[in-house]
Formats: structure tokens, C-alpha cells, sequence
């Protein structure tokens, strides 16, 4: 399999910024070998032994967080725990101090989770370890992005070039929206966004060549894949829409809305899903759904990443 | 000042400031204030001043000493002498600390605290409403009384127009200066950056100009409807330029300021995710900085002011969302200024020792700063030869960092006088 930019390291998954389509499918390639690790009776492989990752979540997010400690063990890595409310992070520590203070007790990689944009950048400037963004405000969700790419593409089996990805809902405000329109473009995926006007992008903010709309049949009209986004509570004290009911009846994802999509479209969701909001149950639990697969997914993902980053050639786990 | 300022010197200077340009002279200064020029001795002092230029010491009329309450960031010592450092001689200081300055005593604490300081005079700003809450108004009359010059929430927009009004009308009748910090508080949001392409790119919330736009419309709605003196702090876009410059030509009681960072730095500059140049208002394009510039070198913004705004190192080291807002500039702000408009040619040097001088004066309604003998010794020793380095370590400030760190600048102030006493000399 090809090297990452020449067989230069890559240390860091911040966004897709300055990633290629090969690095990424490198990243996808090894996705399926961890896939096949964790068929086997015996679920864990050596490759990470001897190195140590730090999740520090300074918001809450446990599925997140455990899929990457999980996929960190599978790998025989150690981990340690950095999570809001628990240690240092709810005593004032500052994220640098916190970061200087695990660098000395020898962490390799660092998982990111933060509610303000940048702070794994930040992260990054401050260490030479490596960083996985695991979501830092509304700007980036790297490896939530892989994992949909990866849930597609092996329920189709086909890559996503050519395929036409729809994103529904909050797209202003969401990560997840964000690094899947970069990374479906960067393989070659037409990418639709829909939603509220007040929940679309302003200013462009968007990778190059994303299609916004407002109207969900005109948005969903060839779709192969359909990601419904999960309405925040936040949202819906704001005036941005009538209400939830409002908002579903517009724009909730449901097998009738689909009558325009391809015969075999696929239907996605980051979860935890706001049942008859954004997507209707029976959908969701179809057989057009992935949201179960998505899941499951992040796992061989994650530890794809954290293989990549630590040890950077793929593939022989 | 307890010392008896000496009788003092200046050879061979340049004495110029934003209306006079008096030529190459010998300055004397005597008793505080400018005896007169090419007298005989004998003399305490003589200094060198070949080469070099005297003017009027700066007055800003926008500084955060952070006194008290916040002592770590900043003290009335450190701020003043930091003032002086960058060549101003008066500052008016901010009311937003803890406590809020918004009752007689603490004005009085502060100014019998400060005149014991070798640094530039202090002329605080009291706040506008009682602790900046927005509601009650403080007692404008007492506060003049014990020396406030100006009322100001400073930091924060006063959000309820009628309170404005009410405060504007005292104001009017008192002839104090009511400062405003113009941003709408529910459309600007939680905005931490400009909102436009970079914002959207670099996924923080941004904060629109419109923002800023309303509500210097509204503050110059009613300075113009109470006639009290409105001064708009720190104008940052193309917008809120227009509203005010409309205002200006209706002949509403209004001025406004730029501060140096919002005539020199774009919101391109929060791309690498660094708090330090995290402001309020935020930092906008390269169009509004342009505009800005536009409307400075024409005279349609009225000074400078620095918004100096100095926090701990460790206070801007967080993330993007928690780091509080401000730039500590005020040992920088004039030789960035010479660099950025004078030394390529976009405006004379008296032009923006104008903006440094009289234009401030004119906001608060004092008298013009003068070079004619019998003028106060508030004076300032340039060097538009020499280009010098900024060196944050150096800062007499506590903020011993800089987002123009290691920028290589002409203008630097080499000595400062107040009272014709020297308060700065650079080593």
C-alpha cells in the first residue's frame, strides 16, 4: 500500500486539510485489516504495544471516548483517561498544562475532544506527539467522517467516488456535517447540504463545489447516501425554526421523502438520533439504515488512525 | 509627582507636533511646564536631541489599568509607566474592574494613588450604569466631581436604549463624554472572531459587523437626540464608518477612535488558532482595514485609541472560546502606526501625531496640546530614524507578549516628560 505524502509520518488527523486521497484510502485500507482483527476469537493484536494514548474529552461524549480506548487496546496500547468532571480538567488546569503534564508521564498520542474550534491544533503546536481531533466545536470530526466513508463503502461495496452524499439538518453548526463534505469531496463524492436556511453555511465555509439547498426533494433527487443530523437541543430554544414539528415536517428523513433518491440509497446518522425529529424510527431501523454499522465501524476506523499515526506504515496487523 | 521637576534642556531637536512644526530648536522646559526655546542656561539637565523629534506627549482616551481587581494582569504603576513608555502622557483608564469604579470614592482613590506614580496622568473613566450591570445609572455629577472625565460600560454594549438615553441626557447637562463599546448584544452572540469566510473556515463562532453597525446607529441616534458628547470606542468596519461619518455631516455630537491593532491586523490572523490576537470587536478583513485606514488618514476618525488591554500570558494561552478578549499595545502603538502608514508614505507623521494629540483632546473637550512656552512639559522624545525591534520582555507592562513580537519598527519613544518631569527614558 502507498505511504502517506511521500513516507513522511503523518502525526496528526486534525481535518482533511492537508490530506491527499491516497493518505486517506491508506488509512481506509488498513480499516479493513483491523475489521478482520476484530472477526477473530481473540479481539486485540500487538501492533500499538508499548505506546500509551491520552483521550482528553473536555466534553462528554462516552461513546466517542470509548471507541478510541477500545480501539487503542485492541492494539495493546496503554490509555489514560482525561475527561471533564473527573481529574485535573474540572480543577482549572489549563488544556496546555494538561497536555505538558502528560508529555512528561511519556504519552504518544493525544485524542482531542473540545468544544472551542482549534484546540487540537493547539494541541499539535504545543507537542510532537500525535493528535486526533475527535471533534473541537463545529469545526472538524475527522474520524467520524472515515468511519461514514468506510460504513458506505462496504455496505455498497464501491467506493464513493461518483456517489451523490446528502447532509440534512443543522449543517452551521456541526462538525460531523463539515469533515464528511471534505472528505467525500477529497474522494470524489458529490456532496449536497440541506437544511433551514438558518442552519445552513454562510459566507461559503464549505469545501468547494458542495451544493446548498433548502428544498429536501430537490436535495434528496438521485441521492445514494442520506446523513440526517442530529437536531441539538440548543438549537431548538433558538429562533431558528418554529419548532421541532415544524422542522420535521420539513426536512425528517422518512422512507417516503426517498421516492426521489436511487433504489439503493443508503441511510446514515451519527447518532444518538432524535427519533421522529430529524429521522423517522422506522427508517432508521430499516434495511436502508447503517446507523447500527456506523457504530460498529468506528472501531477498526480508530484504530486504523491511531496505527497510521504511531507506527505510519499500514496494514500488516 | 514629588519631586521638584529640574530645569531641563533639549539640544538641537526637532519640535514639531500635529499643527505646529517649529523647526530644529533648544527646548526648555521649566516648573512642569515649556519655558521656551533657544534660552540660556544654566540648566539641571541637558539631553541630546539631534536627530530626534519633540512633541506633545499622546493622550489616549481608552486604556484598561485593571486597577484594582485585577492586579495580576495590570496595575495603575505598571499601566502608567507602560503609558509612558509609549509616549503618552495621559490615559483615560477603563471602569471596568473589580470593583467597578462607579462611585466618587473609588475615582478619588484612584487619581491620590496614581499622582504618587512616575508615569503618565491618570484621567479615569467612570462607569456609565452601577457594577456595567445595564440598569441603574451611577451619579454622573458626583462622579465629575471627584475627576471622572468620561462615563463608559466600557467592555460592555449598554443593551437597554432608554438607560442610554437617560445617561446621555445627564451627560449633556454635565458636558461629560459618554464612551460607548457599540455592539448589539444578541446579534453579535457569542461571536469570538469576525463572521465571514475565515470564521466559517475555521469553524468559531463569528460575530457580524452589523453588529457593531445597530448600535453605533443607535448611540448616535441619541447623542444626537440628547446633544451629549458620544464617543464610538473602537471602530472596526466599513459599516459602522458610514453610520457615523452620516452622523458627523448631520452634525451629531459624535467622535470616534481606531485602535492600532483593528489598522494593522486582519481576522487572518486567528488561522493558526492563537487567543492572542482575540479581540473585541473582533478583528475584521482586509476591505474594513482598508476603510479604516481610509477614514483615519482623511480625519473622519477622530484618534487613536489603544484599547490597551492587558491580560496574564497563561489567561490567552486557553482555547479559542475561553480566552478572554484584549491586546496589550500601548508601549507599541505609535512606532506600529509610523511603520504601517507613515513610513510608507500613506500619511504625514504630523498627521497622525495628530490622531495622537489634538484629535484625543478634541474627543474629551480639552485644551489643544501646544508647543507654545507656558504649555504644560507633557512631552515626548521620538526616533523616526531607527528602526528597533519589539521586544515583549522589555514591556513595562505585565503583558510581556505581543502579536507584533520581533516586528522591526521606526517611532519609537525615547524619552517622555510629564509635568516636565521625566518619566521614561529608554536605555
Amino acid at each position: 500500500m502507498s505511504e502517506p505524502q511521500g513516507s513522511k509520518l503523518i502525526r496528526t488527523l486534525l481535518d482533511f486539510d492537508r490530506f491527499t486521497a491516497d493518505d486517506v484510502r491508506a488509512i481506509l485500507n488498513t480499516t479493513d485489516v483491523m475489521a478482520q482483527v476484530l472477526e477473530r476469537p481473540v479481539k486485540k493484536v500487538p501492533a500499538l504495544q508499548g505506546f500509551t494514548v491520552a483521550t482528553l474529552f473536555y466534553e462528554d461524549s462516552t461513546r466517542t471516548r470509548l471507541s478510541f480506548e477500545r480501539a487503542a487496546r485492541a492494539q495493546s496500547a496503554d490509555v489514560m483517561t482525561f475527561s471533564k468532571g473527573g481529574s485535573s480538567v474540572s480543577k482549572g488546569e489549563s488544556l496546555r498544562d494538561t497536555v505538558a503534564t502528560l508529555e512528561a508521564l511519556a504519552v504518544d498520542a493525544f485524542v482531542v475532544r473540545h468544544p472551542s474550534a482549534g484546540a487540537a491544533h493547539q494541541v499539535a503546536s504545543w507537542t510532537d506527539k500525535a493528535v486526533i481531533n475527535a471533534g473541537d466545536g463545529r469545526r472538524a470530526h475527522p474520524t467520524q467522517a472515515l468511519l461514514d466513508v468506510a460504513t458506505y463503502e462496504r455496505s455498497v461495496d464501491a467506493p464513493v467516488e461518483g456517489r451523490k452524499l446528502v447532509i440534512v439538518g443543522d449543517v452551521a453548526h456541526s462538525r460531523v456535517a463539515r469533515s464528511n463534505a471534505a472528505l467525500w469531496r477529497l474522494l470524489g463524492a458529490d456532496v449536497t447540504v440541506c437544511g433551514p436556511p438558518t442552519l445552513m453555511p454562510q459566507h461559503g465555509g464549505l469545501p468547494e463545489g458542495v451544493t446548498v439547498e433548502t428544498r429536501l426533494d430537490r436535495a434528496l433527487d438521485g441521492a445514494h447516501a442520506v446523513m440526517a443530523l442530529r437536531l441539538q437541543q440548543e438549537r431548538m430554544h433558538e429562533a431558528r425554526f418554529a419548532s421541532p414539528a415544524a422542522y420535521a415536517e420539513q426536512y425528517q428523513i422518512t422512507e417516503a421523502r426517498l421516492a426521489g433518491a436511487q433504489d439503493d440509497v443508503k441511510v446514515l446518522h451519527p447518532g444518538p438520533m432524535n427519533r421522529g425529529v430529524e429521522i423517522d424510527g422506522r427508517l432508521a431501523d430499516g434495511p436502508q439504515s447503517l446507523v447500527t454499522q456506523q457504530v460498529a465501524m468506528g472501531l477498526p476506523v480508530r484504530m486504523a488512525v491511531l496505527y497510521h499515526l504511531l507506527v505510519g506504515k499500514g496494514g500488516s496487523a | 509627582m514629588t519631586t521638584q521637576p529640574l530645569r531641563t534642556a533639549i539640544r538641537g531637536v526637532h519640535v514639531m507636533n500635529g499643527t505646529e512644526d517649529l523647526g530644529v530648536r533648544t527646548a526648555v522646559l521649566s516648573d512642569g511646564r515649556i519655558e521656551g526655546y533657544d534660552l540660556d542656561g544654566p540648566f539641571d539637565v541637558e539631553v541630546d536631541g539631534s536627530g530626534l523629534v519633540l512633541t506633545n506627549a499622546f493622550i489616549d482616551p481608552h486604556v484598561h489599568l485593571r486597577e484594582p481587581g485585577f492586579e495580576v494582569k495590570e496595575d495603575l504603576a505598571s499601566g502608567l509607566r507602560a503609558a509612558a513608555a509609549g509616549g503618552f502622557g495621559t490615559v483615560v483608564s477603563m471602569a471596568n474592574t473589580d470593583p467597578v469604579i462607579d462611585n466618587p470614592e473609588q475615582v478619588r482613590g484612584l487619581l491620590e494613588k496614581a499622582a504618587d506614580i512616575p508615569g503618565a496622568r491618570l484621567r479615569p473613566a467612570a462607569s456609565l450604569t452601577f457594577g456595567l450591570k445595564g440598569e441603574r445609572l451611577t451619579d454622573a455629577a458626583a462622579l465629575q466631581e471627584a475627576g471622572a472625565v468620561m462615563l463608559t460600560d466600557d467592555g460592555i454594549p449598554v443593551a437597554d436604549s432608554d438607560v442610554m438615553r437617560r445617561a446621555c441626557e445627564w451627560a449633556a447637562d454635565l458636558g461629560l463624554v459618554v464612551q460607548t463599546h457599540s455592539e448589539d448584544p444578541s446579534l453579535r452572540g457569542a461571536g469570538v472572531m469576525n463572521e465571514g469566510a475565515v470564521s466559517e473556515r475555521l469553524g468559531l463562532p463569528g460575530n457580524p459587523r452589523e453588529a457593531e453597525a445597530v448600535m453605533v446607529f443607535r448611540d448616535c441616534q441619541i447623542a444626537a437626540m440628547t446633544g451629549a458628547r458620544v464617543h464610538i470606542a473602537h471602530v472596526t468596519c466599513r459599516q459602522a464608518l458610514d453610520v457615523v461619518r452620516w452622523f458627523k455631516a448631520q452634525g451629531a455630537p459624535v467622535t470616534c477612535e481606531v485602535t492600532p491593532q483593528h489598522l494593522t491586523l486582519t481576522d487572518e490572523a486567528l488561522a493558526a488558532f492563537d487567543p492572542m490576537v482575540k479581540v473585541a470587536p473582533p478583528l475584521r478583513t482586509a476591505g474594513d482595514v482598508e476603510a479604516l485606514t481610509e477614514a483615519f488618514v482623511a480625519g473622519e476618525v477622530d484618534c487613536i485609541g489603544t484599547d490597551h488591554a492587558p491580560h496574564t500570558l497563561d489567561e490567552k494561552r486557553q482555547d479559542m472560546l475561553s480566552a478572554p478578549f484584549g491586546i496589550a499595545n500601548i508601549e507599541v502603538a505609535f512606532p506600529l502606526l509610523v511603520e504601517t502608514l507613515v513610513q510608507p508614505g500613506r500619511m504625514t507623521l504630523q498627521a497622525l501625531l495628530h490622531r495622537f494629540q489634538h484629535g484625543p483632546a478634541d474627543v474629551m473637550g480639552w485644551d489643544a496640546p501646544s508647543l507654545e512656552p507656558g504649555s504644560p512639559a507633557d512631552l515626548v522624545l521620538l526616533n523616526l530614524n531607527d528602526a528597533r525591534t519589539v521586544e515583549p520582555h522589555t514591556f513595562l507592562s505585565k503583558a510581556k507578549f505581543s502579536p507584533w513580537e520581533g516586528d522591526a519598527l521606526h517611532g519609537w519613544p525615547v524619552q517622555t516628560w510629564v509635568g516636565g518631569r521625566s518619566v521614561f527614558e529608554r536605555g
